[in-house]
């Protein structure tokens, strides 16, 4: 039964700019018309954290490398944002232990004098381009060591290096520019949630892009087998180097995006927290699908933001119990965690990724599908069913044995019977050769 | 044979790893298209001189010259001068290293003993990340699909196709590598090997594994794409019907060290060589 259909090329081009413009209508009028705020945290959130987890994935399932220093490459992104984009008026507020701070300008708001409303949205750009590229050289440097480490001296060498970060932006020293342990606000944020959508999508997009090139086979070559990968002329520290950087840029952006998205930011909540988190969606989402990260970003987020909220505040799903206090979600959550790392350790995707083809053919074929899931299931429990009957058999005979054997030894019989000498023997190993 | 130049030459090489001489004092020469076997029992050193040849390890003492010019060489240095067992110390002192994807780069391509295909990839893009040193895009230039992306890609991927056709692999160009049977997988090793452009072949025990047919079927595809790819060609292999079948000069590894060499009449009569595999009457 194979009624699959494939889909033209023009056909797939048009469905795509229709679902992203769709997309980005609703996003737009949602948020405008003053949706649900929930929902408009979920987008928000969830796209920063999708292109994070997009960033991650490229270096830990892409690439191999498991590195652990993503919440580290956000700080200093978000840091990088914040820092020029103050507006000159709110210097003295926000940086009020440190004399008005260092830097007593901002980029949106030069621009925006010269331009207007376009120098605004360029003046955004600018510092977040600007983030992506200093966490892209700190990357670098910090690369030409560490990416000589291997698997789990990598992680804990990235991880180290975050903590270290965090600790560093705190630095009272540094106050003039970080503020030391003091929150920046006050800086420029979008007015409507299509603008992170937007970013987090052009991003994901080279991603994708990037993955599927020449250079993308050749990160899967170093995941697959490193000493195969060099053998074959692929560079090894260069390539490893390259997708380190590149997913150190997207994590900049996100770590701007996030500051964004907070209107507030400190140094604190970058911790490993929430580097596990990001593992954690990409671990649902499967490690080597960028389509499942984005799902899984998602999901993630709308469940620990919106869904299941209402087991921390009482009432949940109209169901009102003592049970449901502060903290009770994350024990919901680390149980559904749990659940799907034991039943689905491929998580959502897999290793596989959206397609036009994949997306309508799964509809296609779901009611059939449907229709045979009973007989199916119906199999699978017999089955089992009759497994367990046989080995219910097999215990009741080894009793009786048991009992025979004792019986016999007792009435002096002997018990075993010498074997037949063969005249040929076939071996066969485990693989059957 | 002897007009024919010399494409990889090993003088001296010696290996030792602490106090163990895994190579001693190897000295082997590959003509052009010529092709030459590394036989040894187990734990002779073939393996290890290979991993000497490709850069992985870097040799105790001794040079690797590959077209001519030396690329590895080194000499015991360290705690190594007193440690040294070898032989030829002193006789080299220079420090070049190569790493392994700068000698493919050269044109030496390799296959290994067990099996290394990138397992989560196809047949073709196996073929294709083997062609991956020699693209010239950036990788903006990739990512963004740029026309010498564009143009080099498709070239790639018809120059795979057409190689997958080469090793009778084109009908399984979109299966899972490791998928493929045991023989294929070694010939799609060979494939991807191809990929690099190579003029000299190392091959890790191609035929381990196959029964007397498939060996046979193997020694006619090695003779075959050395005249297509104007290969020559170094072979490690313990099947001594394929060794004497197509190798036109035979080098013998014993505990590291080399007792004999010459054409596959001269090994057979060679005592040393029948003493090493069958042992000698004490």
């Amino acid at each position: 039964m194979n009624n699959n259909i494939t889909l033209k090329k023009q056909t797939k081009t048009i469905l795509s700019i229709a679902a992203i413009a769709a997309i980005l209508v609703l996003v737009y009028l949602t948020d405008d018309m003053g949706g649900n705020p929930m929902l408009i945290t979920v987008i928000e959130k969830g796209a920063v954290y999708a292109l994070v987890a997009a960033s991650m994935n490229l270096l830990n399932g892409f690439t191999g490398l498991f590195s652990l220093g993503q919440a580290g490459f956000m700080l200093i992104g978000a840091y990088s944002y914040a820092i020029f984009t103050i507006p000159k008026n709110s210097h003295a507020a926000v940086y009020q232990y440190f004399d008005g701070g260092a830097i007593q300008w901002s980029i949106v708001e030069i621009l925006e004098s010269k331009m207007g409303i376009f120098g605004h949205y360029l003046g955004m750009l600018i510092p977040m381009i600007f983030a992506g590229l200093f966490v892209a050289l700190i990357a670098y440097l910090i690369g030409i060591p560490v990416l000589r480490l291997k698997s789990d001296y990598l992680a804990i060498a990235t991880l180290g290096f975050a903590e270290i970060l965090r600790a560093f932006f705190q630095w009272n020293t540094l106050g003039p520019i970080t503020n030391a342990s003091n929150v920046l606000r006050k800086y420029t944020v979008y007015n409507n949630a299509v603008f992170p959508v937007i970013i987090a999508g052009l991003c994901i997009a080279f991603i994708v892009l990037l993955i599927n090139s020449t250079y993308g086979r050749a990160f899967r070559a170093i995941r697959d087998d490193e000493i195969a990968a060099e053998a074959m002329g692929v560079n090894l520290f260069k390539h490893k180097e390259l997708a380190f950087v590149i997913s150190s840029f997207f994590a900049g952006i996100g770590g701007a995006l996030l500051a964004m998205f907070q209107t507030t930011i400190n140094a604190t909540p970058f911790a490993t927290t929430m580097t596990y988190e990001i593992l954690l969606m990409v671990v649902i989402g499967g490690i080597g699908s960028i389509t499942g990260s984005v799902i899984a970003a998602f999901l993630f987020t709308a469940c620990s933001e919106w869904w299941l909220r209402g087991l921390d505040s009482g009432t949940w799903l109209g169901i009102t119990s003592p049970l449901f206090r502060a903290g009770f979600r994350k024990v919901v959550f680390a149980v559904i965690i749990m659940l799907i790392v034991l039943f689905a350790a491929q998580g959502i995707m897999g290793t596989k990724e959206f397609s036009w083809d994949g997306f309508i053919n799964w509809f296609r074929n779901l009611p059939a599908n449907l229709k045979a899931w009973p007989e199916k299931h119906k199999a699978k429990s017999e089955a089992k069913k009759n497994e367990k009957a046989a080995v219910k058999a097999a215990k009741i005979k080894a009793k009786e044995d048991k009992k025979n054997s004792e019986a016999k030894r007792a009435s002096g019989e002997k018990l075993f019977t010498p074997l037949e000498t063969f005249d040929h023997v076939v071996v066969f190993d485990k693989e059957g050769k | 044979m002897a007009d024919r130049e010399v494409v990889l030459k090993l003088s001296d090489v010696t290996m030792q790893f602490g106090g163990v001489v895994a190579v001693d004092n190897l000295n082997l020469e590959v003509h052009k298209n010529e092709i030459v076997g590394l036989i040894g029992p187990n734990g002779a050193g073939k393996t290890t001189a290979f991993n000497v040849i490709t850069g992985v390890y870097e040799p105790t003492n001794g040079n690797v010259e590959i077209n001519g010019d030396v690329v590895i060489e080194n000499y015991p240095q360290g705690k190594m001068t007193d440690t040294y067992k070898g032989r030829n110390q002193g006789v080299y002192t220079e420090v070049k290293t190569m790493l392994p994807d700068a000698v493919t780069k050269l044109g030496v391509a390799r296959t290994f003993q067990n099996i290394r295909l990138f397992k989560g990839m196809t047949v073709l893009e196996n073929v294709l990340v083997a062609m991956h040193m020699n693209q010239k895009q950036s990788i903006f230039g990739a990512a963004f699909r740029s026309p010498l992306a564009r143009k080099e890609e498709a070239a790639m991927r018809e120059e795979a196709l057409e190689l997958l056709k080469k090793v009778d692999l084109y009908e399984n160009k979109d299966d899972l590598s490791t998928s493929l049977p045991y023989g294929k997988q070694r010939h799609l090793e060979i494939a991807r090997a191809l990929a690099t452009h190579p003029t000299i072949l190392l091959l890790d025990e191609p035929a381990a594994g196959m029964n007397p047919q498939e060996s046979d079927d193997l020694m006619k595809f090695i003779g075959r794409i050395r005249d297509e790819f104007d290969l020559s060609i170094l072979m490690i292999e313990h099947h001594m019907q394929v060794i004497m079948g197509i190798c036109e000069h035979i080098y013998v590894l014993n505990y590291g060290g080399q007792i004999a060499d010459g054409t596959p009449e001269e090994i057979q009569a060679n005592p040393a060589v029948i003493e090493a595999y069958l042992g000698g009457d004490e």
